[in-house]
């Protein structure tokens, strides 16, 4: 079983609807967020092309945040989901500086947190937060391995990128382009 | 020209806009554990050359630093965790993959030994010394039997210390500044300089200042050389290694680095050794100094240079 999330840039509109829903579904303390939207102008005016993202963690195959991580509080989990055990965590931040993404931040209480893909509602048979309240429908989650899966539909047809693979984190969340 | 403009809506403390998340405790503990690391290596290696009633400062006398440099260091990590009641956790498994692991355990390890290594001279330095217990005493005695041998271990894990301090930030491939193997060399080689200098300030005889002084030239001039191969290495690498150089070539840190580190820390003192040798007079706190600050330089240049370089996307 291997989890993943399409994200269709043709689709976002960059009205930030999934953070919202992330900060409250996962009580994120204010001023933080695990998931964002990232704009990218591309071009010359009055030739210009825009893509927008919604990004979080990219909950990699190969995840270096996994690899530094001293005590193993930064691990996998069912479907390959990268999770932070907080009880495990000492605050050292190698996961930190070892995210290409920046996906990671401090906690208030000390923990390092992250983007879940939701596991507490994938486990329950529900789509992740961010994922059921966009209203553009930009969102694809499921699983990668069964090919009659909604994201595996979109991936076969559609176009596809992730974020900087040549950092070598064999990422899991693609964008549809 | 075709421009990429890039927006984030992102803004979490201490990661954005740009990350920040390893202040003074990290480059200062590097530091310490280096300086300690080179310390111990001098001391085991002379030992082994049974050269210790002629180098008394570099065998027997530095190493008492150890143990407190080692404890500085340590309470400088800890100040650097933001979960520290967890800290125990550490200690709980050994992950071989994680420098900051297997880096604990190595100190974990060296520290009781070295506190062992200063116990084994302290009667040869100082004569009235009585370890009142016989228990203490015949513990002593035994552990002067095996001084070859502990020696030959201090140096192994000294390296490993040593190297750590380095690897510790190479193993990070997401700020191409720090992805560079050169790091661990270079940081053990400056620890091993910072050593030599202080060593040779503080001793007493004209044969030990003169061997750690032209050993501290020497080291330098390795220094020197991995400095520019590790320009050379990011230079010839891709786009974020060569723009995370350009923070040294011209970029923010080009004046702090090489007037401060390169000039102050490892040219002028070399400059200054080397007329000393020549029996020029050079008051001897000032090469010292210099050496020393410049190795605390190069540790919190690094360390902050790395945080500020990443992969664009
Ligand atoms: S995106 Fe960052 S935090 Fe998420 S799994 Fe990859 S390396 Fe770890
Ligand atoms: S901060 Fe926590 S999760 Fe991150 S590497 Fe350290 S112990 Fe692991």
């Amino acid at each position: 079983m291997r989890y993943a999330m399409a994200v269709d840039t043709k689709k976002c509109v960059g009205c930030s609807d999934c953070v919202v829903a992330c900060q409250t579904e996962n009580n994120v303390p204010i001023g933080y967020c695990r998931d964002w939207i990232v704009e990218v102008t591309t071009g010359t005016y009055p030739q210009l092309s825009l893509e927008i993202r919604s990004e979080r963690c990219n909950h990699c195959a190969n995840a270096p945040c996994v690899r530094t991580c001293p005590t193993e509080a930064s691990h996998y989990a069912a479907g390959g989901i990268v999770l932070v055990e907080e009880s495990e965590c000492i605050g050292c931040k190698a996961c930190i500086t070892s995210c290409p993404y920046d996906a990671r931040f401090i906690h208030p209480e000390g923990y390092i947190d992250k983007c879940t893909f939701c596991i507490h509602r994938v486990e329950k048979g529900q789509k992740p937060a961010c994922v059921a309240v966009c209203p553009t429908h930009a969102m694809v989650f499921g699983e990668l391995d069964d090919p009659n899966s909604d994201i595996s539909k979109e991936m076969a047809t559609r176009k596809w990128k992730s974020l900087i693979p040549e950092a070598g984190t064999d990422p899991k969340v693609f964008y549809l382009i | 020209m075709i421009e990429e403009i890039i927006t984030s809506g992102r803004m979490n403390p201490e990661i954005d806009p740009m990350l920040h998340v390893w202040g003074w405790e990290i480059p200062f503990y590097l530091f310490l554990g280096g300086l300690s690391a080179g310390i111990l290596i001098f001391s085991a290696y002379f030992t082994l050359r049974n050269r210790q009633d002629e180098l008394p400062i570099a065998v027997k006398w530095m190493p008492i630093a150890v143990p407190f440099l080692i404890g500085i260091g340590l309470i400088s990590l800890l100040l650097d965790l933001s979960h520290v009641l967890y800290a125990w956790q550490l200690f709980t498994n050994i992950r071989w993959e994680s420098p900051m692991s297997w880096g604990a355990w190595t100190l974990m390890i060296i520290t009781p030994l070295s506190i062992a290594w200063v116990a084994i001279w302290l009667e040869d330095i100082f004569p009235k010394w009585d370890w009142k217990f016989d228990e203490v005493k015949a513990t002593i005695r035994w552990l002067k039997e095996y001084r070859r041998t502990m020696a030959q271990i201090l140096i192994l894990l000294s390296i490993i210390l040593g190297m750590y301090t380095g690897i510790l930030l190479s193993a990070f491939n997401a700020r191409p500044f720090w992805n560079t193997s050169i790091l661990g060399p270079l940081f053990l080689t400056s620890g091993l300089s910072a050593s030599a200098a202080l060593i040779s300030f503080f001793s007493k005889t004209e044969v030990e200042k003169r061997l750690f002084t032209r050993i501290d030239i020497i080291l330098i001039g390795i220094e020197l050389f991995m400095i520019i191969h590790l320009f050379m290495g990011h230079l010839a690498g891709t786009q974020v290694h060569i723009q995370a150089a350009h923070m040294f070539l011209g970029g923010a840190y080009t004046v702090p680095f090489w007037v401060f580190v390169v000039g102050l820390g490892l040219l002028l003192p070399v400059f200054l050794e080397i007329l000393e040798l020549k029996h020029k007079f050079v008051p001897a706190i000032v090469p010292m100094v210099l050496v020393v600050a410049g190795n605390l330089m190069l540790r919190f240049i690094v360390v902050s240079a790395g945080q500020a370089s990443r992969w664009l996307y």
